[in-house]
């Protein structure tokens, strides 16, 4: 921990700081510091720079803090660390260095937690995102038997071989500063350092908003129109993607696309829309398969788009 | 003889997969050596979450040398086969060859010498080639190296490599090779938070101490002897007792490199809930042993938590985190058993409707009808309470949609039996409710109620027909509706309670109720029933039994009293233990074989009671008498189900028997008397069909 920060950026007393340590920390490994994706989605993983960038051959440095939306874990504010809207930090690491491990080690004493007096564990926990068509192998990383992160190595994104590997940290962002600030109720959290009057707390940012969208989640959200929003996002993520392609003239064989990105905006939002429609309880336990099959579609469609973008790594 | 140690020092292994690996290195390497001709002394693999160690002692430094004898072409042969025969050998000329005289003729033979190599070269070149198959369950790439096409795939990423070979006296020679980048040396690294510096060793003797003083003990029975130890030591210490749980215990001493043992504890609110409630809470999601008071026999408000440090500030922030996850957990179960009990079992029923069972085999509310149904029935057969019966058959699968099953579902059963309760049910319906899934293997308890075994028969049966009808039977390895457990679990149900059932009509019942209409619906109780007399004789093999006497009474045709035929099986395996049985055995086969023979050679079968006027000899009377008194004796026992008294009628058998062999000769000069003869061997045959088929029987 920076001894030099000021008290109210201190990452034991604040959630800003406790995000900018973070941050800073990640940096100084040589990350790119990206900010949140300006879309709805249920995990840090749904990010571009995530998703598509641990495809192909191309070194990727990146870490960023993503709004995650889980329309179904809203509580009406009233259980203390239960929401359907909280952060998430996420760093990717491609190809995974060799000492992820250590660094992951350093960036939880860089947010005040010491590794001589808590007890942290990599437990077992392979991970694996059908609607992404992933999978990886890692762990949750246990901090006094408290999950605080996952770490994995992904072994394949959109259905497609990483090759290399990258190395993923996700962080609960609530929950670790719960712990370092020592609050039970993630809305009490202290969000900006101050005390007193001056003090803002993750309540008064959010306890708001989670009512009202537990509401709307679970009880108003239209669903006609977000099944209609379902099918139109598929079936733009379809036509971009068809029209990305450029071909070779003479064989008709597809050699570059130029919209995997916009293409697979559709397939995040086809996915949060599902994600609402399952909040609300109108898909049966069949359906819920096949829609997952169809977002994944979708997935490993825009991944093999991405391979053949510039930067994505196509010759 | 020098020794080798070897380790794999690696990220977090998961803890599941260590014994095995531990045991796969050992195998593999040692397999390895003795193929090479190079025959050890002794072995012994370790795990930790970090790393995976070997020790091999007593390796020859040297391979043995091989000497081989090659034969080539005859002396004079064709100049061809010559050169083809010295190419291969690599001799120089004919001059090195030896010439050896056979009877078909002089031939040249080469003598090969292979000189052993030393060891640490075969070292060498098996190591890596083991380490790059390694069989993990589920394995990865990592870093730079996976972008490019054949880079080593392990657990979790390798980072390092020990590999030493030499006696004991002498300083150790590192096994040269590298795997993906990684060169073996003689570094290790202790743990992880309080000894992480590099760590150079020689064998194994100072790797497993240097390791130790670096707080990481090696061997995993040592780390569980200490946990168990201190776990008991620190519950006893406050009047408590720890409620052991060996597969915990494998799994945490999977977790750690050294162990410290910790006592939390939460809230005694939180013992409102179930026991087993509280412990699936603690256990599943933060791998700590609950603690009982031994007075009451109930959980106390405490747990065990096993950490993997000597925190410096003595462990209290590490128990007070710790004591801060279990707290919103058991908060989570409370909320969960609390709201599970406002709502009374069968109202959560119409659910069921929406979930489906099997595509084929309808909703989950299709089958707790059938069940009801079925257990009515089977209670009507065995003398059970009717009503308490269906009624228990309509709540059983209720618990599978509370709250509490939805998060724990090692619970499930156990809750509806407490949600019964709880609403008032009877103490038998409540008890079906846990104990129609048992016995859920060959080591579970057998339900003895007599309404917990109509509804656990009714809904294996109801299983069992309805997977039969849709073909979905077990095949090979494969049996995902785990129907053998189920078909195991009758078979017990009814052999432990004693019950008289027709299976068959049972079946056939079972399957009127389904919707589907198999196209063999007519063979499908008859093909299942065979399936139970496989389970039978698997469970007997597994006993210790004589599975080949199940045939021997199955093979009468028209058992599906499951009793029946496990007494008759008992005593027939007592029968043949006995000097009478075994030379009645014998006598019986005797004769089959003689008939066997006698019947291929006419092409006609010696069915029909013999004529006693065509007897000749006292002996062939005296069996004739015998034959007829048996038969009437036996099948008198076997109607009283008396097996032991139909055997012992049998034996009288033996003394005739083996009269009739000694002095009477079979195949007679005189047609009639052969083919009465003969009657009269398929007379005992047919006689002691009042029991079993004893041509089934194996020697």
């Amino acid at each position: 921990m920076d001894a030099s920060l000021p008290a109210h950026m201190r990452p034991e007393r604040s959630f800003q700081g406790f995000i900018l340590a973070l941050q800073r920390f990640w940096a100084e490994q040589g990350c790119v510091i990206l900010q949140p994706y300006d879309m709805e989605m249920g995990a840090g993983t749904f990010h571009p720079a995530t998703t598509l960038r641990a495809l192909g051959p191309k070194p990727w440095n990146a870490a960023y803090v993503q709004p995650s939306r889980r329309p179904k874990d809203g509580r009406y504010g009233e259980n203390p660390n239960r929401m359907q809207h909280y952060y998430q930090f996420q760093v990717i690491m491609k190809p995974s260095p060799p000492n992820l491990q250590e660094l992951y080690l350093k960036s939880l004493a860089a947010i005040g937690i010491d590794s001589a007096v808590h007890d942290i564990r990599f437990v077992e926990d392979d991970w694996e995102s059908p609607t992404l068509g992933a999978w990886g192998l890692g762990w949750e990383c246990w901090c006094d038997g408290m999950e605080v992160s996952q770490f994995t190595y992904f072994q394949q994104v959109a259905g497609f071989e990483c090759a290399p590997v990258a190395g993923e940290l996700t962080y609960g962002l609530e929950r670790l500063a719960m712990y370092v600030q020592g609050v039970d109720r993630v809305y009490d959290l202290n969000f900006n350092g101050r005390e007193g009057d001056a003090k803002v707390t993750y309540g008064d940012v959010f306890l708001q908003a989670e009512r009202e969208y537990s509401k709307h989640n679970f009880e108003v959200a239209d669903t006609a129109m977000l099944f209609e929003q379902f099918k139109m996002a598929e079936a733009a993520c379809r036509k971009y993607l068809d029209a990305g392609w450029q071909k070779n003239s003479e064989s008709g064989k597809r050699k570059a696309h130029l919209m995997a990105l916009p293409a697979y905006d559709q397939c995040i939002k086809a996915s949060h829309v599902f994600n609402l429609l399952d909040a609300r309880g109108v898909i049966s336990v069949t359906e819920r398969q096949s829609y997952i099959l169809r977002v994944r579609e979708l997935a490993k469609a825009c991944g093999e788009a991405w391979i053949h973008t510039e930067a994505g790594g196509a010759a | 003889m020098p020794d080798l140690l070897l380790e794999l020092f690696s990220e977090e292994i998961p803890a599941r997969m260590q014994a095995k690996a531990a045991d796969d290195l050992r195998r593999l390497v040692t397999d390895k050596l003795v193929a090479e001709g190079l025959v050890y002394e002794g072995a012994k693999a370790f795990a930790t979450p970090r790393r995976l160690a070997l020790t091999v002692h007593g390796i020859p430094a040297r391979q043995p040398d091989l000497k081989t004898e090659r034969r080539g072409p005859k002396v004079g042969g064709a100049d061809a086969a010559v050169q083809g025969f010295l190419k291969a050998t690599g001799l120089k000329s004919l001059d090195e060859a030896k010439i050896q005289r056979d009877p078909k003729g002089d031939f040249y033979i080469a003598l090969i010498e292979k000189a052993g190599r030393d060891a640490i070269d075969v070292l060498a070149e098996i190591l890596p080639v083991i380490i790059r198959t390694f069989p993990w369950p589920k394995s990865m790439r990592w870093g730079a190296r996976s972008g490019k096409p054949g880079s080593l795939s392990w657990v979790r990423p390798l980072h390092s490599i020990i590999a030493t070979f030499g006696p004991e006296t002498e300083e150790p020679d590192v096994v040269k090779f590298s795997v993906d980048g990684i060169e073996t040396g003689q570094t290790t690294y202790g743990h992880r938070f309080m000894a992480p510096a590099a760590i150079n060793v020689r064998r194994f003797e100072d790797y497993e101490a240097k390791l130790k003083a670096a707080k990481v003990i090696l061997d995993p029975q040592a780390r569980k002897d200490i946990i168990f130890a201190d776990a008991k030591e620190l519950t006893f210490a406050r009047g408590f007792e720890l409620v052991e749980d060996q597969v915990l215990l494998d799994e945490v001493s999977g977790l750690v490199e050294w162990p410290v043992v910790m006592l939390g504890s939460f809230e005694a609110e939180y013992l409102a809930i179930p026991d087993e409630v509280i412990r699936a809470t603690i256990r599943n999601n933060q791998k700590c042993f609950v603690v009982k008071d031994p007075k009451t026999g109930k959980l106390t408000n405490k747990f065990v938590l096993t950490a993997n440090i000597e925190a410096t500030d003595g462990g209290k922030t590490i128990v007070a985190g710790n004591e801060r996850v279990i707290r919103p957990r058991l908060s989570d179960a409370k909320f969960f058993y609390e709201t599970d009990l406002k709502t009374k079992l069968e109202d959560r029923l119409p659910k069921f409707e929406q979930i489906v069972f099997h595509e084929k085999l309808g909703t989950q509310a299709d089958r707790i009808k059938r069940i009801e149904r079925l257990a009515a029935e089977i209670a009507r057969l065995i003398g059970a309470d009717v009503a308490k019966a269906t009624r228990a058959a309509h709540l059983a699968k209720a618990d599978l949609l509370t709250e509490v099953v939805g998060e724990f579902p090692e619970v499930q059963g156990l809750m509806g039996k407490y949600y019964a309760l709880a609403q008032g049910e009877d103490a038998s319906v409540a008890a079906a409710c846990e104990e129609h899934y048992k016995p859920q293997g060959p080591g579970d308890r057998v339900p003895t109620d007599p309404v917990s075994v109509a509804v656990a028969l009714a809904d294996k049966i109801d299983t069992l027909v309805g997977f039969w009808a849709i073909d979905e039977k077990p095949t090979g390895s494969k049996d995902p509706y785990a129907l053998r457990r189920a078909a195991l679990g009758v078979i017990r149900l009814i052999a432990e309670n004693a019950l008289r059932l027709s299976l068959m009509k049972v079946a056939a019942s079972a399957l009127a109720g389904l919707s589907v209409n198999p196209t063999d619906a007519q063979k499908l109780p008859s093909d299942l029933l065979a399936f139970f007399a496989d389970r039978l004789k698997v469970q007997l093999r597994e006993q210790g039994a004589r599975h080949d006497l199940v045939d021997a009474v199955f093979a009468l045709g028209g058992q599906d009293d499951l009793l029946m035929i496990v007494r008759r099986v008992e005593a027939l395996g007592k029968f043949l233990e006995s000097d009478d049985g075994k030379n009645l055995l014998a006598g019986i086969k005797r004769a089959s074989n003689i008939l066997g023979i006698e019947e291929k050679k006419d092409k006609r079968t010696f069915d029909g009671a013999p004529e006693a006027a065509l007897y000749s000899l006292a002996e062939e009377k005296a069996l004739a008498r015998a034959i007829g008194e048996v038969k009437a004796e036996a099948s008198a026992a076997v109607a009283k189900e008396d097996f032991a008294a139909a055997m012992s009628a049998m034996a009288k058998l033996r003394p005739p028997v083996d009269a009739f062999f000694d002095k009477v000769r079979v195949n007679d000069d005189d047609a009639k008397v052969r083919e009465n003869r003969l009657k009269l061997l398929n007379e005992i045959r047919s006689a002691t069909r009042a029991v079993a088929d004893f041509s089934r029987i194996q020697d």
